[in-house]
């Protein structure tokens, strides 16, 4: 039997607090093991507090050819953003 | 659309600083570049385990052995995690594993000397990873992202390997006379071969013009060796070491060291196989790959199992 173990994606919280953010990936037979892979691959020096793992082939991204359609439509709303308003400056904080 | 469209377009972000992504489109060459540039640069973190794995169990107090033992599994990590970049190309990680033990892809020729004394250690960590560093340090600005991110946190871990290096070297050569003498001896072994780490001249070298196109690479060889010697003769000089080259003399036109010439004869000779520790080296992965193969299979067996329970089970729940 010749069979690579699944690819998994790891996440990790460096504090409590903050959201769990992608690391990088690594091979392993199950989730139990890739999480003890994540711990001695990716927070050797402390880098978390709480490890997240999902086999690779569970993620769906977008293609990178549809970047257009999916993301132009947000480029011309400025009006979203706070700095977009005029207030008068005795408005101090808002 | 055409491939030429694609190819300009992926070049106008190439010039734009706009990082290559996984599922972005590229060129195969350069697809095929990368995955035999990474898979290397994983080979050596792996390969270049063994010489310092050599002297953890002779490190000369408990707290040396901790450190060895600390650094040497950095290597691995590293190795992992360019694996891993290389992986987001489509190699599989198979594939590049067996590449490396049928001899098929090259590593770092540095790992085919041998780790005489343990003042070599030393050098090592002083000379090997500071070479390693200033290739590294140019890598973190790389046009593939996730070759970039992994070599962010290799420079950000690698950074201990060379101190740590040059703390045993120093220590050495303020120890007793003969204590210093291993430490010359070291540095007059680990010199040259530290500096052909960087590869041939720009003149010689087959992928460095597309490379540095492509901004793979972003500096050439010969300015990252000369980069590599102005930083590290002063260090020599500090610690009462002396390099073993008697071309070497500051320019103080250039504002850098002329050094002598490599011995480009030993350096393809190496390369071709013919290290001391070639066969060495690669056999000692083979019976780690061979011995490993019944342990990656059993956890596997044992994981599919684990899982048809599961879905047994919840299949009786349900019922």
């Amino acid at each position: 039997m010749k069979k690579e173990w699944p690819l998994w994606e790891v996440f990790i919280r460096s504090k409590s607090g903050l959201h769990h953010k992608h690391v990088g990936s690594l091979h392993a037979a199950d989730a139990e093991m890739a999480i003890e892979h994540a711990r001695d691959v990716y927070t050797r020096r402390n880098e978390g507090v709480s490890i997240w793992v999902v086999e690779s082939k569970y993620i769906t991204a977008s293609d990178p050819a549809d970047a257009d359609p999916l993301f132009e439509p947000a480029k011309d709303k400025v009006y979203r953003h706070p700095t977009f308003y005029n207030l008068p400056d005795e408005v101090k904080h808002m | 659309m055409q491939t030429h469209d694609l190819e300009k377009r992926f070049q106008e972000k190439i010039d734009a600083e706009i990082k290559i992504e996984p599922k972005d489109w590229m060129p195969d060459a350069y697809r095929k570049n990368l995955i035999r540039q990474i898979s290397q640069h994983a080979h050596s973190e792996v390969v270049g385990m063994l010489p310092e794995g050599n002297w953890i169990t002779r490190a000369p107090s408990l707290r040396r052995k901790l450190i060895l033992m600390a650094k040497v599994q950095d290597e691995a990590g590293h190795g992992l995690y360019l694996y891993s970049a290389a992986e987001t190309l489509g190699a599989s990680r198979d594939d590049l594993v067996m590449d490396l033990l049928n001899g098929k892809a090259k590593y770092s020729s540095i790992f085919n000397y041998p780790t005489l004394t343990w003042a070599d250690i030393g050098a090592i960590g002083w000379l090997v990873d500071g070479a390693a560093i200033m290739n590294q340090v140019m890598l973190t600005r790389t046009s593939y992202g996730p070759y970039a991110r992994a070599m962010v946190r290799i420079c950000k871990e690698e950074s201990f390997h060379q101190r740590q290096g040059y703390e045993i070297m120093l220590t050495l050569a303020k120890g007793s006379p003969e204590q210093k003498a291993m430490a010359q001896d070291a540095l007059d072994r680990w010199w040259w071969p530290s500096l052909m780490m960087f590869g041939p001249h720009d003149s010689e070298s087959t992928h460095s013009e597309q490379s540095m196109k492509w901004k793979i690479k972003r500096k050439s060889n010969d300015e990252l060796r000369q980069a590599f010697v102005d930083a590290t003769v002063p260090q020599a000089e500090l610690i009462g070491l002396k390099v073993p080259d008697p071309d070497l003399k500051w320019n103080e036109e250039r504002g850098h060291y002329d050094f002598g010439e490599i011995n480009w004869d030993e350096f393809w000779n190496v390369v071709k196989g013919h290290g001391p520790c070639n066969k060495q080296r690669l056999d000692t992965r083979r019976k780690a790959w061979e011995d490993g193969a019944w342990v990656r299979e059993a956890a596997m067996a044992y994981a599919e199992k684990k899982a048809a329970r599961r879905l047994q089970q919840s299949g009786e729940e349900a019922a």
